[in-house]
């Protein structure tokens, strides 16, 4: 296949460019691109890319206290974690932590979004005020949700409005019920529906609004209009969303630790993968980053499967609806 | 607020202290300053950020007094075990810092510290027995130790003398009394909302007369029927529910839920006397955890926070010359650096004479238990091996597994983490 030739570079009149020219592109396009490209690529290859291959070499080291390991061990660390049973059951915690919030956070967004763009008035405001969590720091309000909400004691928020029904005060996060659930799942569900409340709003201003009149003219209205061509119009942002959602479940850690974890221990329920991790490698005083390292490398290993199960599975349904 | 002392007593595996109640700790973060001395080497040294109101001037004060050098203290808010186990991997070591129970076994492995048996040889009788013999390994002592907390069982005379009981000597006597003191807004015994999950494991272990590990470390050393009996027996209590306040206004490690009078009972720190005197006046006394199984014996759990040197730092020799300077010789500032903040034990028993805080009352008991019943996890038992311990326990108590159940696995993460 001939290269297609710049048609500035025809003129009869001119010579070609010089090669540093060439190289530095029309108006220096190259030169500026580079220009501000290059930081977010160092700092990128220095925090990220560098690390992730540190840790893929680590991960076959001994590298206890120590990040220039000498005694090469092969698999061993992949084989501890993976016959380890707390291991499994880490992942088995973080399935059912995504079952329960990547569909209800999908389904709440996703329902705020459509309520909002609705409404003829004040959707700035509620847009607002339901984004508004998402500038709340995990932390914080594992806090509020531990010590105020879903404190176990008598006098703990909601186990004084069920006193207030005649109930047992509820031990919410102790583990001898599933209750801890609960709290989990809203705590992120109350955090991220906003974020993703967004996203939505955004996948519907891009659906023309000719679309809906022609719609309206062939006599669609109300829930057929949602069904036939807005959730369909929102394939892609759903996609997204959905991605987003489960590595965001997988990378949960933040209100895992602070709502449950207390000082030197956490307790033997609901832990994720990370929070395993951090306990196996970086617990009590000590810094084994070989294992550490080895699980990071299976569970970026496994958020890569489900993305690209994920990928194939729209491209597949999106393949179908063409043909 | 005394916040970041609990976490040296860790035994499972988590971290020191999470973020979030971390928070209220201290006041200014990660400065330095320096001390001016004539000449001689500059050292760094670093400290976790200590609770208590007045720690951080008192160590800067002690840094500036010495006159051979000049030391630069760091304080290092956040889980500073880990801050400092990433810090020695670099280039930039301090040249003195302070280390949970001393140095770990990791640190002395990987050669990061100095040894400091020559410094502490003459002067080793002078500290607690039970503290050297922890921080002894391979032979050889790695660091010197700075002062001793503990953890024990607060209790209020005047609540059993209405019940008609004395304070129990063993864990049924204990379970009993705590079902007999509960009341309708008052719970029998608090120890973490964990239903005392975390702070009880190691106290099966060596208040039924046990240890963790067998005499060479290579396997654990109190798997057998009296142990799954002392497990058993707390589990069903938990079962029962009937003493035992399973959650509170405050975690273990603070003594609001004692102090407000939502436990009879509460295990917690020694740490938190000074607020619990505040409170309770005379009406309070403490005691170590009471003897549990037929060989059983009463148990404290106590940590020590030891000064180490970095075989990196700038000037080894200079460093380990300001610590014998500072934790051996200068026994006013020990003093002061026990008493004057808190109540912590002087690593020198000999010392604890002259702390106020323990010379008579709930202090003294507790110093003189520490001495007689102390015990403090073994060096070779990791993070990694706590963690699954004490889940094991929580399997048995929480969820009501077979004990020999719980345990097999345990025994299994111990053989390899041992071996390695």
């Amino acid at each position: 296949m001939p290269t297609p030739v710049d048609p500035e570079s025809r003129s009869p009149t001119r010579p070609g460019p010089g090669f540093r020219s060439r190289l530095a592109g029309r108006h220096n396009q190259n030169l500026w691109q580079a220009a501000f490209v290059t930081p977010f690529f160092c700092g990128l290859a220095v925090f990220v890319y560098i690390p992730i291959v540190w840790s893929a070499v680590l991960s076959l080291f001994e590298a206890r206290n120590t990040i220039t390991p000498t005694k090469f061990v092969g698999f061993a660390n992949y084989g501890r974690l993976l016959n380890d049973e707390a291991f499994r059951s880490s992942v088995g915690t973080f399935i059912v932590f995504a079952l329960f919030i990547v569909p209800l956070t999908f389904v709440c967004s996703l329902g705020l979004a459509l309520l909002l763009n609705g409404m003829p008035r004040f959707q700035a405001f509620f847009r607002s005020a339901f984004f508004l969590p998402a500038a709340c720091s995990y932390v914080v309000a594992a806090m509020v949700w531990r010590f105020t909400f879903f404190s176990g004691a008598r006098f703990g928020m909601i186990n004084s409005v069920l006193s207030g029904f005649g109930s047992q005060p509820v031990h919410w996060l102790g583990g001898e019920n599933s209750w801890y659930w609960v709290a989990l799942v809203t705590l992120r569900l109350w955090l991220q529906t906003g974020f993703y409340m967004i996203l939505f709003i955004a996948g519907l201003n891009r659906i023309p609004a000719s679309t809906y009149e022609a719609a309206a003219l062939d006599g669609a209205t109300g829930w057929r209009l949602t069904r036939y061509i807005t959730i369909p119009q929102l394939k892609a942002t759903s996609a997204a969303v959905t991605m987003l959602l489960v590595i965001n479940a997988f990378q949960a850690f933040d209100e895992f630790y602070n709502l449950l974890g207390s000082i030197g221990s956490y307790p033997s329920h609901a832990r994720p993968p990370l929070v395993f991790l951090y306990l196996i490698s970086l617990g009590g005083s000590q810094l084994d980053l070989g294992v550490g390292s080895a699980g990071t490398m299976i569970v970026t290993a496994i958020i890569v499967v489900f993305g690209l199960v994920q990928n194939w599975v729209n491209h597949r349904s999106g393949a179908e609806e063409r043909s | 607020m005394n916040i970041s002392r609990r976490g040296l007593l860790s035994f499972a595996g988590g971290a020191a202290a999470i973020a979030g109640l971390n928070a209220c700790g201290g006041n200014s973060g990660g400065l330095t300053s320096g001390s001016s001395a004539s000449n001689g080497a500059a050292l760094t040294q670093w400290y976790h950020e200590y609770g208590e109101q007045g720690v951080e001037a008192a160590v800067r004060k002690y840094a500036s007094a010495y006159p051979n050098a000049t030391v630069e203290v760091k304080w290092n808010p956040g889980e500073y075990m880990k801050l400092l186990n990433s810090q020695l991997l670099t280039g930039d070591v301090p040249d003195i810092f302070e280390s949970e129970n001393g140095a770990t076994v990791d640190m002395i492995n990987a050669g990061q510290v100095e040894d400091l048996t020559e410094l502490i040889k003459p002067y080793v009788d002078q500290f607690a027995p039970s503290v050297i013999e922890r921080f002894t390994f391979k032979d050889a002592i790695w660091s010197i130790p700075q002062t001793i907390d503990c953890r024990v069982l607060y209790y209020r005379p005047s609540l059993l003398a209405t019940a008609g009981l004395s304070a129990p000597t063993t864990l049924t006597e204990l379970l009993t009394t705590a079902d007999a003191l509960t009341t309708d807004t008052r719970g029998g015994f608090f120890g973490g909302n964990d239903g005392g999950v975390t702070v009880m494991a190691p106290l099966f272990i060596w208040a039924s007369g046990h240890k963790e590990l067998n005499g060479e470390r290579t396997e654990l050393g109190f798997l057998d029927d009296s142990f799954y009996g002392v497990v058993s027996e707390y589990a069903e209590w938990y079962k029962s529910g009937k003493g035992l306040l399973k959650a509170a206004s405050a975690e273990w490690s603070s003594a609001a839920p004692f102090i407000n009078e939502e436990c009879a009972m509460q295990w917690t720190g020694l740490w938190n006397l000074p607020e619990v005197l505040a409170a309770h006046g005379d009406d309070v006394a403490v005691m170590a955890m009471p003897a549990m199984g037929s060989s059983g014996t009463q148990a404290i759990h106590f940590g020590a926070y030891g000064s180490c040197a970095a075989v990196k730092g700038k000037d080894p020799a200079a460093a380990k010359e300001f610590i014998k300077w500072l934790w051996i010789d200068q026994e006013d500032y020990q003093v002061e650096f026990a008493d004057s903040f808190g109540t912590h034990i002087p690593a020198k028993p000999a010392l604890a004479a002259k702390a106020t805080k323990l010379a008579s009352g709930p202090g003294a008991t507790a110093a003189q238990l520490v001495a007689e019943h102390g015990f403090t996890a073994d060096i070779m038992w990791s993070g990694a091996l706590g963690t699954a311990y004490t889940d094991a326990v929580s399997e048995v108590v929480v969820k009501g597994v077979d004990p020999k159940q719980a345990f097999q696995a345990l025994a299994e993460t111990a053989k390899t983490e041992l071996a390695s």
